[in-house]
């Protein structure tokens, strides 16, 4: 079954649904330390990475799958825990100009400590490859993981809605990225909100490292290097100044990515990321604070 | 201008001097590493141009060095050889040859216009965001300049183009380089944009215009990127991934490292990395100093670089220079006053 008019097909479809929902849930985890640290996290795919490498490292061992997820998601909590004590806490009082290029640091200085342990040929992470088989609706093959993904999105945005919404730490998480300082003022404890924060971002990560290791085995020291770069520009999009813009830039991206994907010749289908960043150069063009952003947005937090 | 500011250009000018003097007496194969050195320079200077003077990061500066590489390649390479290497070339580019300073300068008009235009939407965007946008850039550039067959090599590598940045045309092209960036920051548009770095609130009600600002600096630092693409290109044979995510980050390493917001900053950093980098390269390749051989596994250089650039921004923020301009006296210089209250 086709959309006549552009002739993209409900495969294609359902395929960028699920992209947009692994994209969104990367969009998350980097626009909540964003919220209450004023930091951008480029070392966020690293952190993505590391978790393929240990569900890697778990199917090579033969662990059972559910020690490899949770090994998987020991790692990343870990890493992201000490990136935060090592590079974000010093960095704290600097500019977010000083701190995007610290994270980019960390960024590469993950990626090369990768490339020097497990060399460039990359490892297989197979223990959830069944995943990857089909499941036929009506004329469409829609591989289980992308249904997966998307439940799995889904319930962990609800989860962080309730989160944010009806518990006092998401109270506290809300009024610190609105002003920090004023928030401090007012009892929020600043380690503790960072702590969850950080340690939020770092499960959703490891969810996004299951889901992405299902959808492609072969965990290279790059892996999920272009995604970071590509939620990123979504993130930007969509309006880093609040959580749901910057969510629905991720999800908006991933989506649109696919589309183009599935819409482009295929004489033509690498010039991809030509057509997908152009979009996005035109976009910030026509609505520089963000796609879906209200209003004129703050010119700068003095 | 003043005594105090010709000093401040005489640092920088002084140690391309030394370095190119030290390089002219080195051996053949160690020249290289200085001819490189000083080339690193040039593409950093380039980058110092917008991000030191404005303090928004970017990481698409590297596109403007790719596009004059491919310019000054595509337009210097032999037109008896261009078929070889390149069989898609638009007729135009394909039926004509320029030589070698032609085609720096047309590299550095290239990269000029190219930012220009990359700067009017990007330009609007508040600090950060603009930051991350030209990432974007830098994927858009990548992508074509690797699959645009009529543009230039795509995936070989730029092979017979003259080999004609030797070290004196390094020296004078990292000291042009310095020259414009040093005349640009002591002129009123620099300070205008070096004001709305230090406050942008207080700079927009003294009615500069940020964007206006920006887009001037960006653009010229495009022309000097451009040009320093072009004096790459005329170094090595490259490929599209050697204008790619790995300059990127060790350019920005230098710039960090040295001190993001100063020229003097610029250079010393992208001439001490630069040093680093060529001797743990020899040490990739085994590199006996006395009875002691070290010989450390391939890829040490980017994590030892990585750890540097982390370790700066963390102990020492401001770079080896504390983002200061040469003076003579900075060996008794006073230490600045503490900063506020950090916030979190």
């Amino acid at each position: 079954m086709t959309l006549g008019l552009l002739s993209i097909s409900w495969q294609v479809i359902v395929d960028s649904i699920g992209l947009g929902a692994v994209y969104a849930l990367m969009a998350v985890g980097i626009g909540l330390v964003f919220g209450v640290l004023r930091l951008v996290n480029f070392a966020y795919g690293q952190l993505v990475m590391a978790g393929a490498y240990a569900l890697a490292f778990a199917s090579e061992w033969d662990l059972p799958l559910v020690v490899g997820i949770a090994f998987c998601f020991a790692v990343v909590i870990g890493l992201s825990l000490i990136m935060d004590v090592v590079v974000f806490r010093p960095l704290r009082a600097q500019s977010p100009a000083v701190m995007l290029v610290a994270t980019f640091a960390v960024a590469f200085l993950l990626q090369s400590i990768a490339l020097l342990a497990f060399g460039p040929l990359g490892k297989a992470a197979s223990s959830l490859g069944s995943l990857n088989r089909p499941v036929t609706v009506g004329d469409v093959d829609i591989r289980k993981i992308t249904i997966v993904a998307i439940i799995v999105a889904g319930i962990c945005l609800l989860l962080l809605v309730l989160l944010l919404e009806r518990t006092t730490m998401g109270l506290h998480m809300r009024a610190a990225a609105m002003d920090f300082r004023t928030a401090r003022l007012l009892g929020v404890r600043a380690d503790r909100v960072i702590g969850s924060a950080v340690l939020i971002s770092a499960l959703l990560a490891a969810t996004v490292s299951v889901i992405l290791t299902v959808q492609n085995p072969l965990v290279t020291p790059d892996f999920a290097l272009r995604d970071t770069i590509v939620v990123l520009a979504g993130v930007v999009v969509g309006g880093m100044n609040r959580l749901l813009t910057a969510t629905m830039g991720g999800f908006a991206i991933g989506f649109v990515s696919g589309i183009l994907g599935g819409a482009l010749p295929s004489d033509q289908s690498q010039y991809l990321p030509s057509f997908l960043f152009g979009l996005v150069i035109l976009v910030l063009l026509v609505r520089p604070n963000g796609l879906f952003a209200r209003g004129p947005g703050p010119v700068e937090r003095v | 201008m003043s005594g105090r500011h010709l000093t401040q250009l005489a640092g920088p000018l002084g140690l391309i001097v030394v370095a190119a003097l030290l390089g002219s007496v080195a051996s053949n194969s160690t020249e290289i590493y200085f001819i490189n050195a000083l080339v690193a320079v040039a593409i950093v200077v380039a980058i110092y141009v917008f991000v030191g003077n404005s303090g928004v990061v970017s990481f698409g500066h590297i596109s403007f060095v790719a596009v004059g590489a491919w310019t000054a390649g595509v337009l210097s390479v032999p037109v008896t050889e261009k078929p070889a290497i390149m069989q898609y070339l638009f007729p135009v580019l394909r039926d004509h040859t320029i030589g070698n300073v032609p085609s720096l300068l047309t590299a550095a008009a290239v990269g000029g216009v190219y930012a220009l235009l990359v700067g009017l939407p990007l330009m609007r965007l508040s600090g950060l965001a603009a930051g991350i946008a030209t990432f974007g850039v830098l994927e858009i550039t990548h992508n074509l300049l690797r699959y645009y067959e009529k543009v230039g090599p795509g995936t070989n590598t730029f092979s017979s183009v003259p080999e004609t940045t030797d070290l004196l045309q390094a020296a004078i092209g990292a000291l042009l380089v310095i020259g414009v960036a040093f005349g640009y920051q002591s002129s009123r548009f620099g300070r205008l944009l070096r004001a709305s770095r230090e406050d942008p609130a207080a700079a927009r009600a003294v009615g500069v215009s940020v964007y206006q600002q920006r887009l001037i600096a960006f653009t010229l630092s495009g022309v000097l990127a451009g040009f320093a693409g072009g004096l790459y290109v005329h170094l090595l044979p490259i490929n599209s991934e050697t204008v790619y995510l790995d300059l990127t980050f060790i350019t920005l390493a230098m710039l960090v490292i040295g001190g993001m917001t100063s020229l003097w900053g610029a250079v010393v950093g992208a001439l001490a990395v630069s040093g680093l980098d060529s001797l743990l390269a020899e040490a990739e390749n085994g590199l006996t100093i006395g009875s002691l051989t070290i010989d450390l596994p391939a890829g040490t250089r980017l994590v030892i670089v990585g750890a540097l650039m982390a370790l700066v921004l963390i102990l020492r923020p401001g770079g080896i220079t504390g983002g200061r301009e040469f003076r003579l006296d900075f060996l008794r210089r006073t230490h600045p006053p503490a900063p506020e209250e950090p916030t979190p």
